[in-house]
């Protein structure tokens, strides 16, 4: 760590480290619910357990990208943060509100909820990964808002970095691609159609460059590769992304009420999306292959060519596997539509963030890397968590193929709830699959407390 | 990368091709929004049917359930329940859950009143008749 300020990522980190359990434990619990249907009938019921889960995903990822830009945009613009007191509060403030949204999930009837937070005022909750009450999203662009400030601050009187400022651009976009979300209208296709501003315009649009500048960083730093080469790549990728992904958009526009020529649009760009995640692939490898030291932290280095193979997987492979307009047509809204979320948020979002963490918190924590065990027992947890999402997107992959055959495809289409039956077997091995990753979440946390002789930290 | 290729060069395209293909979106949608008309069925988009919406929204449906493919893979596709089971059935399913079948996956009770059951109903009706490029593939949604 080279500047006192940076240290304001510690927290960020640890928050996002803990919500990230919340979220698998109720994964757990719905994987359980998906066959034992009454599981925590009526307490929980199966769509709160989802808001949860999918919620607490996005939050923590987000407290994961801002605690990646306060260490890294001092770092590359070579000055302290503009207000550390102003990332600290707003930590706090993310923290609760975060919290009492979750709460407010758990223990108050929805349809109240939504009454008591202002839902009548302005109607945007009830949608998927918005489920948020108005104050919530009124909070997150407040938050939003001073984190862009605190860091825009920063580089205007700092050094202009490529990566510091495709990072800053994404998370611009982030904000911005945000207000969509109090965009509501009556009109169910309206609704629909700008609802995908928020989410596909950030997962394969924004969030791309914010993920690219994180893996550029660490990479630059555990390679000692020329900074001049990666930025070049880091403009080729992020290019890519847009191009892309932007018009890419339309593969969600193909059945919802728009126009029928979006099947066109959609599936040629989208059908290039998985290019930018293969260029993130080769540059990691390539990066790696090139260096220039032996740094220390080997664990560092394996989640970011993990985040390279896994989110070209995941996003690429997986992708492109349903993203044809006529194949969409039968997989639309079904389990392969979830082996792909779960494997696409993952690859992506999920490895690049515990890249980010590993490199950066023994530094944070005073040392240049940690001690060899501590190393081989996160390891350790990247090939548990990474196996067995492997498998969950296999066993919901062959539920998917089962249940487009037997209700969409066939001569004799079975009902919805009786398909479920006859492919319960895939749940259940998805719900095992589940366990071990949650094991791989275990040792995870548990090698920040493995002891043992860390490499003394030496500033170069 | 070779060194005829700076970075100047990447990151030019990179400004210029982006601003390019968001305004292509932005016409595209602009396109999108002026026919519009012809496939989302705003033409019986009544009052009721937006307070159908309302309902749908505030009671959470898509936490289980997909509507038009989007949504949660827990529940039956909604956008065709219409067709699939008719007024009734729909009104008196909802107020007759949870069924309490053992291990079966259970729906909410919602005690919606006879004018909030009406207007979710209107609000599914009005989604069925969404031109939607006739997905889904049959009437099992
Ligand atoms: C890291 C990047 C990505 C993430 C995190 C991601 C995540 C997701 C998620 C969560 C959904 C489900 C949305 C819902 O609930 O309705 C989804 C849908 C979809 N994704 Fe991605 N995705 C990524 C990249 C891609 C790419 C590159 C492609 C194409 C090559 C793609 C193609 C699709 C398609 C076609 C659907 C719609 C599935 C359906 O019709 O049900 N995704 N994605
Ligand atoms: C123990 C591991 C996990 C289990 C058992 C699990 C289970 C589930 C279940 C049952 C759903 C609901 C599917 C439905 O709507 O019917 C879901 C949704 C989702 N989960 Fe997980 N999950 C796990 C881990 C994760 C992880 C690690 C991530 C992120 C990388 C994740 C991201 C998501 C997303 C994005 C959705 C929404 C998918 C969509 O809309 O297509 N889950 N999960
Ligand atoms: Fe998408």
């Amino acid at each position: 760590m080279k500047y006192t300020s940076q240290s304001v990522a510690l927290p960020y980190f640890i928050a996002a480290i803990g919500l990230f359990v919340g979220q698998i434990v109720f994964g757990l619990a719905m994987g359980l619910q998906y066959v034992v249907g009454d599981f925590l009938f009526p307490e929980i019921p199966f769509n709160v357990a989802r808001m949860v889960h999918t919620n607490l995903l996005i939050v923590w990822l987000l407290f994961g990208f801002m605690g990646a830009a306060y260490y890294l945009i001092p770092e590359e613009t070579e000055t302290e943060l503009y207000s550390p007191k102003l990332a600290l509060l707003m930590f706090w403030i993310f923290l609760i509100a975060g919290a009492a949204t979750i709460l407010g999930y758990l223990f108050v009837d929805y349809n109240t909820l939504a009454e008591m937070t202002g839902n009548n005022i302005l109607a945007t909750m009830g949608r998927e990964f918005l489920e948020q009450p108005l104050l919530t999203k009124i909070g997150i662009v407040i938050v939003a808002l001073a984190f862009l400030f605190n860091i825009s601050m920063t580089m205007l009187k700092g050094r202009k970095t490529v990566i510091s400022i495709v990072m800053l651009l994404g998370l611009w976009g982030l904000a911005i691609f945000f207000l969509f979300s109090f965009y509501n209208p009556g009109n169910l296709v309206k609704d629909k159609f700008y609802w995908w501003w928020v989410v596909h315009l950030w997962v394969e649009g924004v969030w791309e460059l914010i993920m690219a500048a994180m893996l550029a960083f660490v990479l630059i730093k555990v390679t000692g590769v020329d900074r001049e080469v990666i930025e070049k790549w880091l403009y080729v990728i992020i290019t890519l992304a847009l191009v892309t992904g932007l018009i890419g958009t339309g593969h969600h526009y193909f059945w919802i009420g728009t126009p029928g020529y979006w099947q066109w649009w959609g599936s040629i760009f989208s059908a290039l999306e998985p290019i930018p995640f293969f260029a993130m692939t080769v540059f990691a490898f390539n990066m790696v292959n090139r260096r220039r030291r032996e740094h220390p932290n080997k664990a560092a280095v394996l989640w970011a060519l993990g985040t390279g193979v896994m989110a070209f997987l995941g996003a690429g492979v997986w992708g492109f596997l349903h993203t044809l307009a006529p194949v969409n047509f039968y997989t639309h809204g079904s389990q392969i539509t979830a082996a792909h979320g779960h494997m696409a948020f993952y690859g992506a979002y999920v490895l690049v963030v515990l890249t980010i963490i590993s490199y950066a918190m023994p530094l944070l924590r005073g040392r240049a890397a940690n001690s060899q065990r501590a190393q081989v027992v996160e390891m350790w947890s990247f090939w548990l968590m990474t196996i067995s999402m492997v498998f969950i997107t296999l066993f919901l992959t062959a539920a998917g193929i089962l249940q487009v055959w037997l209700q969409r495809v066939s001569d004799t289409p079975m009902p919805f709830m009786q398909v479920q039956d006859q492919i319960s077997l895939f749940y259940w091995m998805r719900l095992w699959a589940g366990v071990v990753f949650a094991v791989g979440l275990v040792t995870y946390v548990a090698s920040f407390f493995v002891k043992g002789e860390s490499k003394p930290l030496i500033t170069p | 990368m070779s060194g005829t290729f700076t970075k100047a060069m990447a990151r030019n395209i990179f400004y210029g091709g982006t601003v390019f293909f968001f305004l292509l979106l932005v016409a595209l949608t602009v396109d999108t929004t002026t026919n519009l008309h012809k496939s989302d069925n705003s033409a019986n988009l009544t009052p009721q049917v937006v307070a159908g919406k309302h309902i749908w929204e505030t009671r959470n449906c898509i936490g289980c359930h997909t509507l038009l493919g989007e949504g949660a893979y827990f529940a039956p596709e909604l956008g065709n329940v219409y067709p699939r089971r008719g007024p009734e059935f729909i009104k008196a399913w909802i107020q007759s859950q949870p069924t309490g079948a053992p291990g079966r996956r259970q729906m909410p009770q919602f005690h919606l009143t006879d004018q909030e059951l009406d207007d979710l109903v209107a609000f599914l009706k009005y989604t069925s008749e969404i031109n939607a490029q006739k997905w889904p593939p049959n009437i099992e949604g």
